[in-house]
């Protein structure tokens, strides 16, 4: 399959079963709203080291947030539940709960209730009430610039990560500008995100190491300077590969997201530097969920 | 379906227990069957068709037509349906209710909602005496729900509340809030004397300056973000607390009754 000059290689993105859950963060004004969204999203890039894999779904405006501010609804995604919700009470007490004229509100209604500001109450030193608002519990704890508001609890539903993609390019600024183009369009679609730095990963991975001690290690065939040096799956005029990597709430939602970043890389075309686009995958050994890249772009 | 309608025929002399008439312990009867059931009326026992004309077969929707306030125990422990009242309900309408919806056109009697676990009482008119209140004796008072009361209310309204939210539209007698454990009691009228006495936790949200006791500290002005949710539950209710115009967000808090634990707060708004 060939789309602007751009080769879609016959091949998938494995995916595999996360827990997710979404939580709401307003605040005074969009600025400290998006501020305390980042940090609780920080340092949450991959589920390899660290712990979860987080990212801003997309800005709300205040008539869709809960009190009526401006607002970021954020996910979460990790490989089980206990350790999504240990990320999630981590992040919101570090990030959220500190941050100034913040309010942490659930973001899925159903599912499984795990804590939001259910034990952040405890900071309260006693100060701390519940209020229980048309069914919904919320604790008020007093803190220095006047009170943070945090709902009880957000739900944790069955959820898909690792869903990707790889843009092949002559260079690397085309390569970059692709992507770039691609999480533009892909972060209006709702129920995914893209958890690494921008969106963009520069480092895909394979499974394993020749060291002992890392089960993940740089995904050779796909690095330009080895293409002399290990079996690469490049061709001689690409001279840089990018991955985007998705995590969503359903099968559907990464197949959207994939489809639409695509083909931004590909209005982009052959005329742009942009070769092909490949996908990661595992042999079909590791994760149930296969993209299969011609498939969703036919 | 037509809703089960129960006219009172005449206005009994003694008080009567409506407690047998809730939606569903009716549930699947007869009107035969409703009509053979007894109420306790003084000493004496009254068939149902004695007192009321019976129409209608919606056992879970039920009207009370010319009710009088000797209508006692109206929707005691109603567990789901709906029962409207058109007139006036006697002492303890709502006792226990545990869902539902129970609204009244006129005024209810003392300890409306007393002990009140879940579901929804509205009263158009004025209610008495410790509404939301625990029976004496009793530690718990209201547990949940809601209690829309569009006129005025006797005293000790939240006596020992425990959750839920009592709405009241005109104005609350003396001890309005005594003995709270937690809840919201919103009064947009005045309120009278010894608000809050001994209250735990919880809070008073008022429209007007009250007369506060010693013991509740001021702790200034403040913004706080849980009342806009709160008043955005209030839009769904037929009632002045539905309007937009007079919801708050700026109040002065007075944490109290510091004689008590001092968890409470009273709320005023400040325009």
């Amino acid at each position: 399959m060939i789309i602007n000059g751009v080769t879609i290689d016959a091949t998938f993105a494995e995916a595999f079963p996360m827990k997710a859950t979404r939580a709401i963060i307003t605040a005074q004004n969009e600025k400290w709203a998006m501020i305390s969204a980042q940090a609780m999203t920080g340092f949450a890039a991959s589920v390899i080291a660290c712990g979860c894999e987080g990212g801003i779904e997309r800005v709300l405006d205040p008539s869709e947030t809960p009190d009526g501010r401006p607002g970021v609804s954020i996910m979460i995604f990790a490989m089980g539940g206990k350790g999504l919700a240990k990320q999630l009470e981590t992040r919101a007490g570090q990030c959220v709960l500190t941050s100034p004229t913040s309010a942490l509100f659930a973001g899925i209604d159903g599912g499984i209730r795990i804590p939001l500001g259910k034990n952040l109450r405890y900071f309260g030193d006693g100060f701390q009430i519940a209020k229980v608002i048309s069914g919904k519990r919320y604790w008020r704890i007093p803190v220095m610039d006047g009170e943070f508001l945090a709902e009880a609890t957000t739900g944790q539903v069955d959820a898909i990560g690792g869903g990707n993609f790889l843009v092949l390019a002559k260079s690397q600024p085309q390569a970059l500008a692709a992507c770039e183009a691609a999480i533009e369009e892909m972060r209006k679609i709702p129920n995914v995100i893209m958890p690494f730095p921008g969106g963009v990963v520069r480092s895909g991975s394979k499974v394993g190491s020749k060291y002992k001690t890392l089960n993940a290690s740089t995904n050779d065939a796909f690095c330009p300077t080895l293409k002399g040096a290990t079996k690469t799956d490049l061709s001689p005029e690409i001279e840089s590969v990018m991955e985007i990597v998705i995590d969503g709430l359903t099968k559907e939602d990464i197949a959207k997201a994939m489809r639409v970043g695509i083909q931004a890389v590909c209005d982009l075309g052959a005329d742009n530097g942009i070769t092909r686009i490949s996908a990661g995958n595992y042999g079909g050994k590791l994760g149930p969920f296969h993209f299969h890249l011609q498939e969703i772009m036919a | 379906m037509s809703a089960l309608t129960l006219t009172l025929k005449y206005a009994p002399d003694q008080r009567v227990d409506m407690s047998p008439l809730v939606c569903h312990l009716l549930k699947d009867s007869a009107l035969a069957d409703i009509a053979a059931l007894t109420l306790q009326s003084g000493k004496r026992k009254l068939r149902v068709d004695e007192l009321f004309t019976i129409d209608g077969f919606d056992t879970q929707n039920i009207v009370i037509k010319n009710s009088v306030d000797k209508l006692d125990f109206i929707g005691k422990e109603l567990d789901g349906g709906s029962i409207s009242v058109v007139g006036d309900a006697g002492a303890y309408l709502g006792f226990g209710l545990k869902a539902g919806e129970i609204k009244v056109s006129g005024n209810a009697g003392l300890y409306a909602a007393c002990e009140m676990k879940k579901g929804y009482l509205e009263i158009s008119g004025n209610a008495g005496d410790f509404l939301g209140a625990a029976l004496p004796g009793n530690k718990m008072g209201m547990k949940g729900g809601t209690i829309l009361v569009k006129g005025n209310v006797g005293e000790r309204a939240g006596d020992h509340m425990r959750r839920g939210n009592i709405l009241i539209e005109g104005n609350a007698g003396d001890y309005c809030g005594s003995r709270m454990t937690a809840g919201t009691i919103a009064v947009m009228g005045q309120t009278g004397r010894y608000l809050g006495y001994a209250m735990r936790r919880g809070t008073l949200l008022l429209w007007n300056q009250p007369q506060l006791l010693a013991s509740f500290n001021d702790c200034g002005a403040h913004t706080l973000a849980f009342l806009p949710i709160l008043f955005a539950s209030f839009k769904p209710l037929n009632s002045r607390f539905a309007d937009a115009s007079l919801a708050f967000n700026r109040v002065r808090r007075y944490a109290g009754d510091m004689s008590e634990m001092g968890r409470g707060e009273v709320l005023i708004r400040l325009s």
